[in-house]
């Protein structure tokens, strides 16, 4: 039965907060969405942590993306082995996973020791960098030593098409019962972390202006026609 | 031709005395919140000196403005793509060091120190961090009057430019005021570098405006404006600029800083332009053109012509005698001696100035001798030099500067000599020759520049309030908009509750 309630009704619950939540933040909160940089008080260490975090983030949702949403079958196609699969995955994804973890080290740093960052920052602001190193630290784990250690597991077979299975509104918590538990772990942790994304500065996440480089440089605005 | 009219400025810089009037009661009326206490949307800086923030117009460092790239217009810093990949760090952004760390001191301790054989002391204590401070070495106003003197002055990024070495002696050296707000530019490098468009340009009057729900704090509007005007709220991290004091402007008030500027050096009035021209005018080779080309893209607003089209586009009868009686386009545009601030940086900034003229003027001794054309080799040797104020004012054309100096010194001649009846003589000088003013024009600018009163200085048409579906409903609702619950619920006759739509809300659009 806990079966059902780890990878149907939490992942669900989860998604709906944090639906939910972006959807009333987006409609009645717009002034408090924004990337809060804190760039203006110290620039140093934040341009060695950020750019590797993000960029490091930016390369995990490709890996993630690579992994669990497309199907198996799609690698069988194109002829890629299992092992082709896997090495690129521990060198890329370990990559990535280094980079989102000791970009996170250096930004939790800079915000404990710089004065002026650590007084602004609030409770919300510590919580989710160290949820971001304990979800990538797992991750990273298993991509870098579990799978070169214990065994190159399979996610594919399970997570994956289980994770599939969750935007088909027919989700198949059967596969998920023998993944292994440190696998486990990462996936709830991460869909607890989607909950919290509303209530902190990750919802910026949400606001990547993909359409600046297709917009007239000069914007108007019309006083008079704004209404209409 | 997509005529658009702007609400602009001169301020006449002969005129300021450098008292901070304008940047204090600005901060009063916008700027003195939390997150807000470093932002000076108007700040008057010493020149020679370095400005605020510390060297603003080094463009290497902060690569604000645009650039000509194999002859396309381009932001120096890069377009969106770089932006976008430069979205996690922006490498030319000013932070607390450039600026300085905002303070208060321990005034409470003043107040309830016990007593104790000192006096007792309040100390700074940063407004960033709250606690104590060792002592402040750097503020918006810091080297004000020169007082940083051999330090501080060569950083001056416009002494680059200039040939001769600048004397730091007393007897020699040369000082002046450069109060600064918003330019509201025609091609604002901000609303281009904005990757959430949340910065724009009001069609009607042209203030530049920050959207605070669609600005999610990129930040790279700080850089991108050559005039580091645009500032980030650390508290909402939110951009906030001078908002041209929009609120005052729709009602057909001047600004604050204007409306309380002790030397009355603050001219607003309309100009209309043609925002079809306005990027092949930022677009011209040589830089020292850009001010001719900035010229040609404003409209004439006595020609049939012109009118009739404004009128077509929409705009109101009042608009256009606002653009008709404006003392900037007096000053612009018909005399020529209002010049933009550094028009280099492509962005057509649209608050201009009339350069300084009385340091040379302090340098002539016998002036009940002088003939009236010894005043031209006065022009020419005086204190403030030339290629500087045509290094903020003119892309290093001295030429343009001269002229300018040439027409305000006339002015000054022809005056006295007026009140001391000798006309005649200025009449047929070299220095009416090179002003190249009738003396009509001569006295009109006298007016204006010496006399001017209150409405003549400020042309400001109320915005415009049609649109409104029901003002007379209006009338009597709740000013705070968003803050309070519309008044008078029983509406329309019908026992409805009215579906008030309030737009462009106060507190949206700082």
């Amino acid at each position: 039965m806990s079966g059902i309630f780890w990878w149907v009704i939490f992942p669900y619950i989860s998604l709906a907060i944090m639906i939910v939540g972006v959807l009333y933040r987006y409609a009645f909160r717009q002034l408090t969405w924004a990337a809060p940089s804190t760039e203006f008080f110290e620039k140093k260490w934040l341009r060695i942590g950020s750019p590797l975090f993000h960029y490091g983030i930016v390369f995990a949702i490709v890996g993630h993306v690579m992994g669990i949403l497309v199907p198996i079958n799609v690698y069988e196609y194109f002829g890629i082995t299992s092992e082709m699969y896997h090495a690129g995955g521990i060198i890329g994804g370990g990559f990535a996973g280094l980079m989102v973890i000791v970009g996170l080290v250096i930004l939790l740093i800079r915000k404990i020791t710089i004065d002026k960052v650590r007084v602004h920052a609030t409770f919300a602001d510590f919580f989710i960098v160290i949820a971001l190193i304990v979800v990538a630290g797992i991750g990273a784990y298993m991509t870098i030593i579990y799978n070169t250690t214990v065994v190159e597991y399979e996610y594919r077979a399970t997570i994956g098409p289980w994770f599939r299975s969750l935007f088909l509104f027919q989700p198949n918590y059967e596969l998920m019962k023998h993944v292994p538990f440190i696998f486990k772990l990462h996936v709830l942790t991460a869909f607890g972390l989607f909950a919290s994304i509303p209530f902190t500065r990750l919802i910026h996440f949400y606001s990547l202006p993909v359409h600046y480089p297709m917009r007239a440089p000069q914007q108007y605005r019309s006083r008079s026609n704004f209404k209409r | 031709m997509r005529i658009k009219a702007q609400v602009s400025m001169v301020m006449h810089l002969d005129k300021c005395i450098g008292c901070h009037t304008c940047s204090v009661t600005c901060k009063n009326t916008w700027t003195n919140r939390p997150g807000t206490e470093y932002m000076w949307f108007n700040n008057v800086e010493t020149r020679p000196g370095v400005g605020y923030p510390r060297e603003w117009e080094n463009r290497d460092r902060f690569k604000g403005g645009w650039t000509l790239k194999n002859g396309k217009l381009k932001l120096r810093a890069g377009g969106a793509l770089n932006k976008l990949a430069n979205i996690f760090y922006n490498p030319n952004m000013a932070n607390t060091e450039d600026f300085y760390e905002p303070w208060t001191y321990d005034f409470d301790h003043l107040i309830h120190s016990p007593k104790s054989k000192n006096l007792p002391v309040g100390r700074p204590k940063s407004m960033l961090t709250g606690k104590f401070m060792d002592k402040p070495e750097w503020g918006p106003n810091w080297d004000d009057d020169l007082a940083g003197g051999r330090e501080i002055v060569p950083h001056d990024p416009n002494l680059q430019n200039l040939q001769e070495h600048i004397s730091m002696e007393l007897e020699k050296t040369f000082m002046m005021y450069l109060p600064r707000i918003c330019e509201h530019c025609l091609n604002p490098a901000c609303v281009a570098s904005c990757p959430s468009g949340a910065l724009y340009k009001r069609d009607e009057d042209g203030i530049v405006l920050v959207d605070q729900e669609a600005c999610r704090g990129w930040r790279f509007c700080m850089s991108g404006c050559p005039y580091h005007k645009v500032y980030y709220n650390w508290n909402t991290h939110k951009a906030e600029k001078c908002n041209f004091c929009y609120p005052r402007i729709e009602a057909g008030l001047p600004t604050v800083c204007s409306e309380t500027c002790v030397g009355r050096i603050r001219y607003i009035g309309v100009m209309l332009y043609d925002a079809d021209k306005v990027k092949e005018a930022a677009s011209v080779t040589d830089e020292k053109e850009l001010y001719e080309s900035q010229l040609s893209v404003f409209l004439n607003p006595y020609d049939p012509e012109i009118i009739e089209e404004a009128r077509r586009q929409g705009i109101n009868e009042q608009w256009i005698q606002g653009a008709q009686n404006s003392p900037v386009y007096k000053m612009a545009m018909e005399w020529k001696i209002a010049l933009p601030l550094h028009p280099e940086y492509r962005t057509l900034p649209m608050v201009w100035y009339v350069p300084p003229l009385s340091p040379m003027m302090n340098h002539i001794q016998n002036e009940d001798e002088l003939s009236t054309d010894a005043y031209i080799p006065a022009v020419d040797q005086m204190r403030i030099p030339q290629e500087y104020l045509a290094s903020l004012l003119t892309a290093g054309d001295v030429k343009v500067i001269r002229k300018v100096l040439m027409k305000l010194t006339a002015m000054r001649v022809h005056m006295r000599g007026k009140s001391l009846g000798d006309i005649d003589a200025f009449k047929h000088s070299q220095l009416m020759k090179e002003a190249g003013l009738s003396i009509e024009e001569i006295e009109d600018m006298a007016r204006l520049l010496a006399v001017a009163k209150y409405d003549e200085r400020f042309v400001v048409p109320t915005g415009r309030r049609e649109m409104k579906d029901d003002l007379h409903y209006e009338q009597g609702a709740c000013s705070l908009e968003e803050l309070a619950p519309p008044e008078g619920l029983l509406h329309n006759g019908k026992g409805k509750a009215p579906a008030i739509k309030f737009t462009g809300s106060a507190f949206s659009t700082l």
